[in-house]
C-alpha cells in the first residue's frame, strides 16, 4: 500500500460513519419517543418522576460497554422464550442499550423544564379554556423547548460516543476502526475512527444547537433548515443500508491481529469468487459463535479448544484431530453450523517466559513453574483468568502466583518484556514468541486442550456450494510458522503491516 | 364595535362548600345570588375563602358540595374548558404567555375558538384597554406591570364574555396604576354590560368600584350590603373592622390637610 496510512484509514470511514449515524439517530429517536411522554407523565406525578428518573440514573451508572454486553444474554433469553427470532447481536442490542443511555438527559431536562414553568402561566392557560392537549402544544411545549433541546443535545453527544462500543456486539460503527486499530497498534486507524466520531458528534450537536436557538429566538426558518440538514444526513446514511444483495458475505473476526489477517484472507478468496464482502471485526469471543449461529456473520475462524470448553462445556482432552471431528459433528447437530476444516496451525494458550529468565530460574515446563510461581507475577489477556482452560490448568498444576494482572494482548507482551510480568498466557501462533526470544513452557500433564484454527460457516450458507468451493482450499493450508510470521508483520513495532497487507503476504507465502 | 349583548348572566351559589384534606374548610355552605349586570366585590382577609369561592365559578376549583349556576345552567354541565371560554378571568399574577406577542396573547381565546380573522379584534381591544397599537408586536417582558395587566384584561374580554372574574387583579401594582386600572375596569363593566365579580382584600377599592360588597370570614359570607350601607355601619362586626381602616385613613388625611 502506498500513500499515508491515515488517508488509507479514512477510506473506511464513509460506510462506518453511515452505520454509526443510523444507529445513533435511531437510538435518539427511540429515546425521544419513550422519554417525552414519560417526562410529561413525570411532571404531573411526582411518584412517577421518582421512579423514572431513578431508573434512568441507575442505567447511567452501568458502564456502557457492560450495558451493551448485558443485552446479549437478555435478548438470547427473550428469544428463547418466544421460540427464537430475536437477534441477540448487532443492531438490536446496540439500539436498546444506546436508547437507555439517551433517556436520562432528555427525561431530566423535560421534567425540570415542565415543573419549573411559572404557575401563573399555567393558571392563565387553564383560565382561557385550553384543553390539556392545547396547553401542552401552545404553552408548555414551546416554553420547555429550549431546556429540552439542551437535554437532547447531551443525549445526542453521549449516544454518538457510546455507539463506538457497539462494535463489540457485532454492530458496525466507527468503533470498528478504533478497536481494530488498538489491537493491531495501527494508530492511524484509531485516530481516523476517533476523529470521525468526534466530528460527527460536534456536527450533530451544532445543528441541534441551531435548532435550539432558532426556537428560543422565534426564528423558525433557522430551526427548520438545521432540522432539514440533519434529516438529509440520516437519509444519505440510509442509502447504502437498503440494497444488501444475497451475494454479500459477512466475514467475522475476534479482536486480535491473527483474526483480522484471517478475515482478510477469507475475504480475498470470496471476492475472487465474485462475492461482495463486508467485515465484522472485533467481536468478543463469546458473542462471535452466537453471531455465526444467527447468521449475523457468515464465516469466521475459531479455535477448537474454545468451542470445546466454552460452547460444549467439555473438560476431557482428546487428541487434536479427534477433537476437531467431534466439534464438527456437534455444531452440525445442534445448530447447523458447518465446520469446514482445520486451517493447519494451532493457536493454543501457551505459558511463556523471558528466555534468559527461564534459563536462569531453570524453568522449562509447567511442572517446574509450580514451585517458582509464588515469587512470580502472571500477565494474562483480558479473558484468560475467567476461562475454563485456566481452571483446568490449575487443577493439573497448583499454580499460585504472587500477582495476576490482565492486559490487552499487545500490552501483555510489553509487560513481560518490561518485567511487570514474569509469565504470560501467550498464544502459540504469536510471532512475538520468536521475536522476543520467549521460552514456551511445556505441558507434561496435557492439561491444555488443542486449539486448531477451524473454519466455521453459518447454517444458512452451509450448503452454498460456490461458497464452500471458494473456501475449501484454505483447509490444511496454513502452517504455524507462516501464521506466526504473518502475525508478527502486524504486531511488530517498526514497519508494521496492515492486516490487509499481511494477508496478501501470507497468500503469497502459502501459494493461495 | 364590540359584539354587543344585553347584560351579563346571573351567578348563584347554592349550598356551596369546599373542604380540603385534613379538615380544612375553605368555603362553608355559601348560598348567595348575584344579579346579572352587577359589579360585586368579595372582600375578606387572607384565608377567608373569597378566592376559592370565585374559582369555583370557572371550575379552577371544584366544590365538595353544592351547585354553582351561571344563569340557569350548573357550571358542572359543560366541560371545564368549554365553560372557561365563556368567562373572562383576570388574576393577580397575570400569567401572560411569555413566548407570545401582546397581540397573540390577546387573541388566544379567539384562536382556541377557531376564529381566523383575529387582527381587527386585537386592534379594538388595545383601544378598549387604552394601550397604543404599537404594543401589538411587543413581547410581554417589554411591558410595565400595569401595561401587562391591561393586556391581561384585554385577553379576558377578547371573546366578549358576559361574565368577568377578577382575582386580586391589582394586587401587584403601584397605587397610581391600581387606581387607573380600577377606574378603567369599572368603565368597561358599564360599557359592556358585564357581570363582574372581583376578589380583593382592599375594602376601599371594593367600596369605590362595586355595587354590592360581600364580606367573607372563615368560609362564610358575614356581610352582604351596598357600599353605602357598609359605610353606615350596617354590615356587622367583621365588615365594620374592614371598613374602619380606610375610614380612619381618610379622617387622618383630612386632618393633615387642615
Amino acid at each position: 500500500m502506498s500513500g499515508s496510512p491515515f488517508l488509507e484509514a479514512m477510506t473506511r470511514v464513509p460506510d462506518l460513519l453511515a452505520a454509526h449515524l443510523l444507529l445513533a439517530a435511531s437510538a435518539l429517536i427511540l429515546g425521544l419517543i419513550i422519554s417525552l411522554p414519560l417526562a410529561i407523565w413525570s411532571a404531573r406525578r411526582p411518584g412517577v418522576a421518582r421512579v423514572a428518573l431513578g431508573f434512568a440514573s441507575l442505567v447511567q451508572t452501568i458502564p456502557s460497554l457492560a450495558l451493551l454486553a448485558l443485552f446479549y444474554p437478555l435478548l438470547l433469553f427473550l428469544s428463547g422464550l418466544v421460540g427464537g427470532g430475536i437477534p441477540a447481536l448487532g443492531f438490536l442490542p446496540s439500539l436498546l442499550a444506546l436508547t437507555l443511555y439517551a433517556l436520562l438527559p432528555i427525561l431530566r431536562n423535560g421534567v425540570t423544564g415542565l415543573t419549573g414553568l411559572d404557575p401563573a402561566v399555567i393558571e392563565a392557560a387553564d383560565g382561557v379554556g385550553m384543553t390539556a392537549w392545547q396547553k401542552l402544544r401552545l404553552v408548555e411545549a414551546p416554553l420547555v423547548a429550549p431546556v429540552l433541546m439542551a437535554g437532547i443535545r447531551t443525549a445526542a453527544v453521549w449516544t454518538i460516543g457510546a455507539a463506538t462500543l457497539s462494535t463489540t456486539v457485532g454492530q458496525p460503527s466507527l468503533g470498528d476502526m478504533i478497536f481494530a486499530g488498538l489491537q493491531t497498534q495501527n494508530w492511524a486507524l484509531v485516530l481516523a475512527g476517533c476523529l470521525s466520531a468526534a466530528a460527527l458528534a460536534l456536527a450533530v450537536d451544532a445543528l441541534l444547537g441551531v435548532i435550539e436557538h432558532g426556537i428560543a429566538a422565534r426564528k423558525r426558518m433557522r430551526a427548520f433548515v438545521a432540522a432539514g440538514v440533519l434529516l438529509v444526513g440520516v437519509l444519505v446514511a440510509l442509502a447504502p443500508a437498503l440494497p444488501r444483495s444475497d451475494e454479500t458475505i459477512t466475514v467475522g473476526a475476534k479482536g486480535f491481529g491473527e483474526q483480522y489477517i484471517l478475515a482478510r484472507l477469507i475475504g480475498h478468496r470470496l471476492e475472487r469468487a465474485g462475492y461482495h464482502v463486508q467485515y465484522r471485526e472485533g467481536l468478543g469471543s463469546v458473542v462471535v459463535f452466537g453471531a455465526l449461529k444467527s447468521g449475523a456473520i457468515d464465516v469466521y475462524v475459531d479455535y477448537s479448544g474454545t468451542i470445546w470448553t466454552n460452547e460444549m462445556q467439555r473438560s476431557d482432552i482428546p487428541a487434536r484431530p479427534a477433537m476437531v471431528a467431534a466439534i464438527g459433528a456437534w455444531t452440525q447437530k445442534t445448530s447447523g453450523v458447518r465446520l469446514l476444516g482445520a486451517l493447519g496451525f494451532e493457536n493454543a494458550y501457551a505459558f511463556a517466559m523471558r528466555g534468559a529468565d527461564a534459563k536462569a530460574k531453570g524453568i522449562g515446563s509447567l511442572d517446574d513453574l509450580v514451585s517458582a510461581a509464588p515469587r512470580l507475577k502472571l500477565g494474562s489477556d483480558l479473558e484468560f483468568l475467567e476461562r475454563p482452560e485456566w481452571a483446568a490448568i490449575k487443577r493439573a498444576y497448583p499454580l499460585n502466583f504472587a500477582a495476576a494482572n490482565a492486559y490487552n494482548p499487545t500490552f501483555m507482551y510489553r509487560a513481560l518484556e518490561s518485567g511487570q510480568a514474569d509469565v504470560i498466557s501467550a498464544f502459540s501462533s504469536d510471532g512475538r514468541i520468536a521475536a522476543q526470544h520467549l521460552t514456551v513452557l511445556t505441558d507434561p500433564r496435557g492439561a491444555i486442550p488443542g486449539y486448531d484454527a477451524i473454519l466455521m460457516v453459518a447454517p444458512g450458507r452451509a450448503k452454498d456450494a460456490k461458497l464452500i468451493a471458494a473456501l475449501q482450499p484454505l483447509v490444511g493450508r496454513i502452517p504455524v510458522d507462516a501464521m506466526r510470521a504473518a502475525n508478527y508483520r502486524v504486531d511488530r513495532d517498526d514497519e508494521k503491516d496492515s492486516p490487509e497487507a499481511a494477508a496478501r503476504w501470507l497468500e503469497k507465502k502459502v501459494g493461495l | 364595535m364590540l359584539p354587543s349583548h344585553d347584560i351579563g348572566p346571573a351567578v348563584t351559589f347554592d349550598g356551596v362548600t369546599k373542604r380540603y384534606g385534613g379538615g380544612v374548610i375553605a368555603v362553608d355552605g355559601v348560598t348567595v345570588a348575584i344579579a346579572g349586570g352587577s359589579f360585586v366585590a368579595l372582600v375578606g382577609s387572607s384565608g377567608s375563602g373569597k378566592s376559592t369561592l370565585l374559582k369555583m365559578i370557572n371550575r379552577l376549583i371544584e366544590p365538595s358540595e353544592g351547585v354553582v349556576r351561571i344563569g340557569a345552567e350548573a357550571v358542572s354541565a359543560a366541560t371545564p374548558y368549554a365553560l372557561r371560554r365563556r368567562i373572562g378571568y383576570v388574576f393577580q399574577n397575570i400569567g401572560l404567555f411569555p413566548h407570545m406577542t401582546v397581540a397573540e396573547n390577546i387573541a388566544i381565546g379567539l384562536r382556541l375558538a377557531g376564529e381566523k380573522a383575529r387582527q381587527p379584534r386585537v386592534t379594538e381591544l388595545l383601544d378598549l384597554v387604552d394601550l397604543p397599537q404599537a404594543f401589538a408586536a411587543r413581547m410581554p417582558d417589554a411591558l410595565s406591570g400595569g401595561q401587562r395587566q391591561r393586556v391581561g384584561v384585554a385577553r379576558a374580554l377578547a371573546t366578549a364574555p358576559g361574565l368577568l372574574l377578577l382575582d386580586e387583579p391589582f394586587g401587584a401594582l403601584d397605587p397610581v396604576t391600581r387606581d387607573q386600572l380600577g377606574t378603567a375596569i369599572r368603565a368597561l363593566h358599564d360599557q359592556l354590560g358585564l357581570t363582574t365579580i372581583m376578589v380583593t382584600h382592599d375594602m376601599a377599592e371594593a367600596l369605590i368600584l362595586a355595587d354590592r360588597v360581600l364580606v367573607m370570614d372563615c368560609g362564610q359570607i358575614v356581610a352582604d350590603a351596598t357600599p353605602k350601607a357598609l359605610l353606615a355601619g350596617e354590615g356587622g362586626a367583621v365588615a365594620d373592622a374592614l371598613v374602619a381602616v380606610p375610614r380612619e385613613q381618610a379622617r387622618r388625611m383630612r386632618e393633615l390637610a387642615g
